[in-house]
């Protein structure tokens, strides 16, 4: 599809090539990446960058690597490896990266789709899981390693060190100096700059072909809100095969100009954080909440008087610390507390997480919890959330500076368009969308419509404020017997926010009200059931209490609280709700591996619960089988109480 | 693997070590040769870590010779055979448990710093500049062993196959020649026996160290060693490749019993 950028502006540099050495022109000592090497961080220019760069590229050419050629990419992230990116793209090839962690039958589709001739992987571990494949992949001509370590023995006549490729690179380039010049100068902002692979949850993976320009406007437009320029630093440990690596790392740096981190291994990831010390930072919402967890736990060692600073202050940076970080007007009196709480909490807090430096912080992916993300947003941290998928660059919503809000995912970034359609569906147009599937026209028709708009499968609406809400994938999206929307991963995700509630389940598709089963998290509840001397025997015991049952109906009445102000999703209130008497389990088929919850499958198998929630019943007797891990199966019974619970009148169905 | 195997490092001739009338071994005769991984098996009180222990100068035989590099070795004492090129790790881990990975790995190389200790403790000159290249070299163990996470982390809160492996790093430090492993595998689970393997044949294959190792599992030793000793009750009853050592009516007794 064409693309309508204002490359004006740009001087010329719409392809990521020409960006690189125009940043080796004008800021030829300023530090461009970093990697930790022997417990020391090595610094390479970008003046170094682009001689590396140079090199590769014409190492690659000489080994007959062509224009339109794909570059399959497999490791961590190395400095050596996103060089190669840019090499390959010097050269009119587009870079492949594959998630590292594969197993090596999983990249084989991968690498048997893009066509792969050449390869650049991190080291002898990922060398031999394409060995093991390459039998099948007689397109695959070349592999390139960075790490020598290991790979005395292996003389296959196609590997090659990266080192070898530079040297042969560099004697390429003394030979036709001008050779790579003209490559670049053939780059057109239109070419296919990289491809990025679906995860393939519906199906087989998906080549999404982004152009130069689909990149390039998106970080631009990330760095116009978040006015990000040449200094900074951002930690790369996501995967180099995910989109966000991609356009935080990748793009962003190339287009503002800033510093990659590259971390010494995975686990060294959190230490790393802190030495460097980012000023621009993303993560998914678990990560935050890892990182949480461990200050909770480190805190309750701590002595007494540490406890109770903690506390104050916590409760004061809940009370203000937000709106402190909005610039919303705040009492003198909380501002005096919040200065001396930065000076003895939130400053060594931030310190400890790593983030001291933090100007802007992102998470994606999932929902997160909003405890959790006021968490951050109050001890200083300007954490926002963003929205966006493979196809759009990871660039569709932003939350702007001094307008964020924990359950939207932020207004339309500049030079996006968003249409919620009929059934919900969010649709979104824009410069950063895909060029097309690779080799799958049919896809590619399948997802953009005539007007061309981008189909993203997410229902949402647009707040009074013109922000993007996202409620639940389309396709789970139902209507209540009224009409009103019924969006099931909307109130589960609610529910599961309480740390009580490890997984729920909601129905309403069709019905006249909502109804939900729950499991509780015995972890959490058994601590509290400790704490309150509530003596019980495992789960289904613990699950059966009154206590048990009374605490979760009231966590089922904040959250319909919480629905009741809002207009879209008022009728969705949890009218009444059970405790199931055994965890939900993938072993028994009622979660997907990733622990999703197969909604249908559950309804089918507890049709008595369902029938006993709408048919008014107080109680239901339910015997179900079990398999053990051990393979042996057994019964579970319960007789399980059903409880009504408080709805709320919604508050204005006006808007 | 293609490593060349070269001459013959270490000869014990007729070995015989006794305490006061427990006889521990009985002449007992074997060699070891450059860069091969030689083991030594057998069953409990066999006489397995009292081989390693004469090999490395902690007990003195009564009887029988030690050629070194062709060269007899006099009586010695366990840091003139740590001098000599010879570093061990211990069944029952021997590091200092308060101290970092790091400091402990370094301790390792305490034998080859050079600079008088007024120097180092106040960190001076040359003793500086030494430290530095030391800590290099530390860093580059670290490496090898990929255990940069842990690299601030106290010894005695690791769990205990790392510690293993930081045991394995302080040996490594010492840039031996020969290195003796006690049961390197031993209490492991399977993917860090994996783990373990992958190190020993790492350091066998790109430092070129002769390697001896006492292990119980069948498993791995047949896998990675070159030659295997056999020993019960003191005695050598097999030497060979692992195959002959397997099929060796005697081995099979000792380790079955009769009957098998």
């Amino acid at each position: 599809m064409p693309t309508q950028v204002n490359f004006d502006s740009l001087d010329g540099l719409h392809t990521f090539p020409r960006l690189l050495f125009h940043h080796a022109k004008v800021r030829p000592n300023a530090p461009a990446m970093r990697e930790k090497y022997l417990g020391i961080w090595q610094t390479w220019t970008w003046s170094d960058v682009a001689e590396r760069v140079r090199a590769l590229a014409c190492g690659l050419a000489s080994l007959g690597f062509k224009r339109g050629d794909n570059l399959a990419i497999v490791g961590d992230n190395r400095p050596h490896l996103y060089m190669m990116m840019s090499a390959a793209q010097c050269l009119g090839g587009v870079p492949v990266p594959l998630y590292q962690d594969a197993v090596a039958a999983e990249m084989l589709f991968v690498l048997q789709d893009a066509g792969v001739r050449f390869a650049i992987v991190e080291d002898q571990e990922q060398v031999d899981k394409l060995l093991e494949i390459k039998d099948q992949l007689p397109s695959l001509e070349h592999i390139i390693y960075d790490d020598p370590r290991g790979m005395r023995h292996y003389n296959q006549p196609f590997l090659h060190d990266v080192h070898e490729l530079m040297e042969m690179g560099r004697i390429h380039d003394r030979n036709h100096s001008d050779f790579l010049n003209d490559e670049v100068e053939k780059g057109h902002f239109d070419d296919v700059s990289v491809m990025l692979y679906t995860s393939g949850t519906t199906g087989k993976p998906k080549g999404v072909c982004q152009t130069h320009a689909a990149f390039i406007a998106a970080a631009q437009g990330g760095a116009q809100v978040d006015k990000l320029g040449a200094e900074g630093d951002i930690l790369s440990y996501l995967p180099m095969a995910w989109v966000g690596d991609h356009l935080f790392s990748f793009a962003q740096s190339l287009v503002c100009g800033f510093t990659i981190n590259c971390p010494e291994s995975g686990e060294t990831v959190m230490t790393d954080l802190r030495e460097i010390g980012p000023t621009y930072y993303f993560a998914p919402p678990r990560v935050f909440e890892s990182l949480l967890t461990s200050v909770q736990i480190r805190m309750e060692d701590a002595g007494p008087l540490k406890q109770r600073l903690f506390h104050h202050f916590m409760a004061v940076a809940k009370r203000c610390g937000g709106d402190i970080l909005d610039g919303k007007p705040v009492s003198g009196g909380d501002r005096f507390q919040y200065w001396l709480g930065n000076l003895l909490i939130y400053g060594p807090l931030r310190n400890v997480l790593g983030m001291s430096r933090i100007r802007v912080a992102y998470t994606a992916g999932a929902a997160i919890g909003p405890e959790l993300f006021s968490f951050y947003r109050s001890i200083g941290i300007n954490l926002k959330q963003l929205y966006g998928q493979t196809e759009t660059c990871a660039y569709v919503c932003l939350q702007p500076d001094g307008q964020v809000k924990s359950d939207t995912v932020g207004a339309p970034a500049p030079g996006v368009e968003i249409k919620i359609a009929d059934n919900g569906e969010v649709l979104v147009k824009g410069a950063m969308l895909l060029k097309e599937y690779y080799k799958r026209p049919d896809a590619t028709a399948e997802s953009i419509n005539a007007d061309g708009y981008f189909l993203t499968g997410d229902a949402g609406f647009l707040d009074e404020d013109g922000h993007l809400k996202i409620i639940d994938r389309a396709k789970d999206v139902g209507k209540l017997s009224n009409g009103a929307m019924f969006a099931p991963n909307y109130i589960e995700n609610k529910l599961k926010f309480y740390p009580f509630v490890k997984e729920a389940v909601c129905f309403g598709h069709d019905r006249d009200m909502v109804c939900a089963f729950i499991n509780i998290d015995v972890g959490a509840v058994g601590n509290w059931a400790e704490r309150r001397n509530i003596a019980y025997s495992g789960y289904t015991d613990l699950a059966g209490k009154a206590q048990v049952l009374e605490m979760i109906k009231s966590c089922i009445e904040e959250v319909n609280a919480a629905l009741a102000h809002d207009a879209m999703v008022a009728d969705s209130q949890v009218h009444r709700f059970l405790v199931l008497h055994k965890e939900l389990d993938p072993d028994d088929d009622e979660l997907t591996r990733t622990r999703k919850v197969r909604r249908n499958f559950i309804a089918e198998k507890y049709k008595v619960l369902i029938d006993a929630l709408y048919g008014g019943k107080g109680k239901q007797y339910i015997e179900t089988e079990v398999k053990f891990e051990d393979g042996r199966r057994g019964k579970v019974s319960a007789d399980l109480a059903i409880i009504d619970v408080k709805t709320f009148p919604i508050a204005k169905k006006a808007a | 693997m293609s490593r060349k195997i070269g001459d013959v490092i270490l000869d014990l001739q007729n070995i015989s070590l006794r305490f006061g009338g427990v006889k521990a071994l009985t002449d007992i005769s074997f060699n070891i040769r450059e860069h091969e991984v030689r083991a030594i098996i057998g069953p409990n009180g066999a006489g397995k870590s009292s081989m390693l222990n004469v090999i490395n100068g902690v007990y003195h035989p009564q009887d029988g010779k030690i050629f070194y590099r062709g060269v007899e070795r006099k009586k010695m004492e366990p840091h003139m055979a740590a001098s000599t090129g010879i570093a061990r790790t211990f069944q029952n881990i021997a590091l200092f448990k308060g101290m970092s990975v790091l400091d402990n790995i370094m301790t390792g190389r305490t034998l080859k710093m050079k600079s008088n200790m007024l120097l180092q403790a106040l960190w001076l000159g040359p003793a500086q500049k030494e430290e530095i290249a030391h800590r290099r070299k530390v860093e580059e163990i670290i490496d090898f062993l990929e255990i940069q996470h842990i690299r601030k982390t106290p010894v005695g809160r690791l769990p205990y196959g790392l510690q293993k492996r930081v045991d394995l790093g302080r040996a490594l430090a010492m840039e031996p020649q020969i290195l003796l492993l006690d049961e390197p595998m031993a209490g492991m689970n399977v993917e860090e026996k994996q783990d373990m393997c992958r190190f020993i044949l790492d350091v066998n294959d790109q430092f070129g160290t002769t390697i001896v190792l006492i292990e119980h599992d069948m498993g791995v030793v047949m896998d990675i060693s070159d030659r295997v000793v056999v020993l019960d009750y003191g005695k050598k009853i097999g030497d060979g490749l692992p195959d002959e050592v397997r099929s060796s009516p005697e081995v099979i007794k000792a380790y079955l019993g009769a009957g098998h």
